[in-house]
């Protein structure tokens, strides 16, 4: 099986005054893996999350993403990656086919495959009875899908997804996690971040950051042994201390 | 009883936000709301926080009704909403000093009860509130609602989007705070805070699908659990899921929960049709059901 790199992070740093938020992080990340991002509240995930999908500059390091350059070619970073953030970003007032409409447009696609996508995205998501109603009115967990859905649409070659199931139901996030295994089995990257500890396990691997460090990286499996603990839960309690 | 609840409805327009609730909590108790967003669990707390009126029904909070003795509820309970509702702009100590006056009390006065609490935010009393960390948020947000003493404090999902080791340490000033004795009543999607909690109501679409203690709900679960694992978790998955008789088959970190229709279930049959799809490192053994497991079992159910 071919191992390409798709993510290569070396030696990233981002300060904010005298205060360092992403500390020195090195690792690669191969094509169509599912990456796990973990770590507690403040210790650097979004900071270098941020960088890693073109919006923030580096303070210094570099990383190569989808083959491209974060630093001075950040552009190129964003065409090949797709992106779905924590908070709900899509526009509540405009209806789900519109949704699809208008973000295939910023992506560049034609009228003709935004036809074809959106016929495709509606019939797999299964929400024929719901496309002309307004994307406020579905319930978060139907929103989340839409919204991995919506990040697809441009074929990216990796997807940042950043906690897409906190506060879902717990049988919406499984099938969330299905969606994230099919894109996977489709040479999709997913890069993921979570507080679900279980979904820590749905990993190929993970890296546990502390302090703007990554202070452990490895599979699943391989990290409960190395920190003799029953599950992800307790390797992260083991490992997370809080810095505040 | 410190909070009872009757048969209570509340819709926005044609939505059920929530339909004929009735619960109670005792004196004292930590009570779960355990349920996903959406299911109603705000729109709950609003009501018995007198911030919004039922549509039906009743309900006593702290002795008080919640619609014509509102006034006096609201002297005797602490509320932390889901959103960060402080002011942003005061800075730690106004926004404690403020909610203190506002409740005619001092800081110094119950300067015990959020002692624990507000020694872990102190060294930024100075810092606007806007500016803290989502943890220290939360932190401020908990000792403004303390600060007047209340009987009773609803807290509306006060771990969504925290850490694994700050919902540890939450949870932990939580049960310090019942044996001070307060009554709590706390929301949360995460369905292993269930068990951090004396009695807890499974709530899902504006409706209350069970109410007990986390242990009676585990142990009056009637289907035997199979926790299956093998070396490919996604092909297993999907294996399970096309067996006949197959109930359920859900993903539970590294394993796989299943559950099969009938009772005289062998899952020595099921290893062998597994073995014959050429999984391995293959293991089936029966599991203790959480929390979870129940939960989305009567949520198919419902559905």
């Amino acid at each position: 099986m071919e191992q390409s790199t798709i993510i290569s992070v070396s030696n990233l740093t981002k300060s904010f005054g005298d205060f360092t938020a992403v500390n020195n992080i090195s690792f690669e990340v191969a094509k169509g893996e599912i990456f796990g991002f973990l770590g507690a509240n403040g210790a650097g995930k979004t900071t270098a999350m941020k960088m890693l999908i073109g919006i923030s500059k580096p303070s210094s390091g570099e990383a190569i993403v989808a083959g491209y350059n974060i630093d001075n070619q950040s552009e190129m970073v964003k065409k090949n990656i797709g992106y779905m953030s924590q908070k709900f970003s899509l526009y509540d007032d405009l209806t789900i086919k519109e949704n699809i409409t208008f973000f295939g447009g910023i992506y560049g696609l034609s009228r003709k495959q935004i036809k074809e996508k959106t016929a495709v995205l509606i019939a797999e998501l299964k929400l024929e009875e719901v496309e002309n109603q307004l994307v406020g009115a579905l319930p978060l967990g139907w929103k989340q899908k839409l919204s991995f859905s919506v990040a697809l649409l441009h074929e990216p070659k990796i997807v940042f997804l950043d906690e897409p199931t906190g506060g879902v139901d717990p049988i919406t996030r499984r099938q969330f996690w299905e969606m994230i295994y099919a894109q996977s089995n489709k040479g999709t990257t997913l890069f993921v971040t979570t507080h679900y500890m279980d979904e820590a396990e749905y990993c190929d691997r993970v890296s546990i950051m502390v302090e703007g460090k990554i202070e452990a990286l490895d599979s699943p499996k391989n990290l409960k042994k190395q920190y003799n603990a029953a599950s992800m839960n307790e390797v992260f309690l083991k490992l997370a201390r809080n810095i505040e | 009883m410190s909070i009872t609840v009757h048969n209570i409805s509340k819709s926005y327009k044609d939505f059920k936000a929530i339909e004929a609730i009735s619960f109670e909590v005792k004196t004292g108790e930590l009570f779960g709301l355990i349920g996903p967003d959406g299911a109603g669990k705000t729109t709950l707390f609003r009501i018995l926080t007198t911030l919004l009126l039922p549509n039906e029904g009743t309900a006593m909070v702290a002795g008080f009704d919640i619609v014509k003795e509102y006034k006096f509820i609201r002297n005797s309970v602490g509320y932390m909403p889901g959103k960060f509702s402080l002011y942003q702009d005061l800075s730690v100590e106004e926004n404690l000093h403020f909610f203190a006056t506002i409740f005619g009390t001092t800081i110094e006065e119950n300067y015990d009860l959020i002692r624990d609490i507000y020694v872990q935010i102190e060294p930024f009393k100075k810092r606007r509130a806007g500016a803290l960390s989502g943890g220290m948020k939360q932190k401020l947000a908990l000792c403004c609602a303390l600060i007047h003493k209340p009987k009773i404090l609803f807290l509306d999902e006060p771990t969504t989007g925290v850490d694994p080791v700050s919902r540890k340490e939450f949870w932990e000033m939580l049960k310090r705070l019942q044996q001070k004795g307060i009554t709590i009543l706390v929301s949360t999607p995460y369905m292993d805070e269930a068990a951090l909690c004396d009695r807890i109501a499974l709530i899902q679409k504006g409706k209350i699908f069970e109410i007990d203690s986390p242990k009676n709900i585990i142990s009056n679960y009637p289907k035997p659990i199979y926790a299956v694992t093998a070396r490919n978790t996604h092909q297993l998955l999907n294996d399970l899921k096309a067996y006949p008789s197959q109930y359920s088959v859900f993903a539970f970190g590294e394993f796989i929960h299943y559950i099969d229709q009938n009772s005289d279930f062998n899952s020595q049959e099921l290893r062998y049709y597994l073995e014959s799809k050429n999984h391995t490192e293959l293991d089936i053994h029966t599991s203790i059901p959480t929390i979870e497991d129940v939960f989305m079992d009567l949520t198919t159910l419902e559905n």
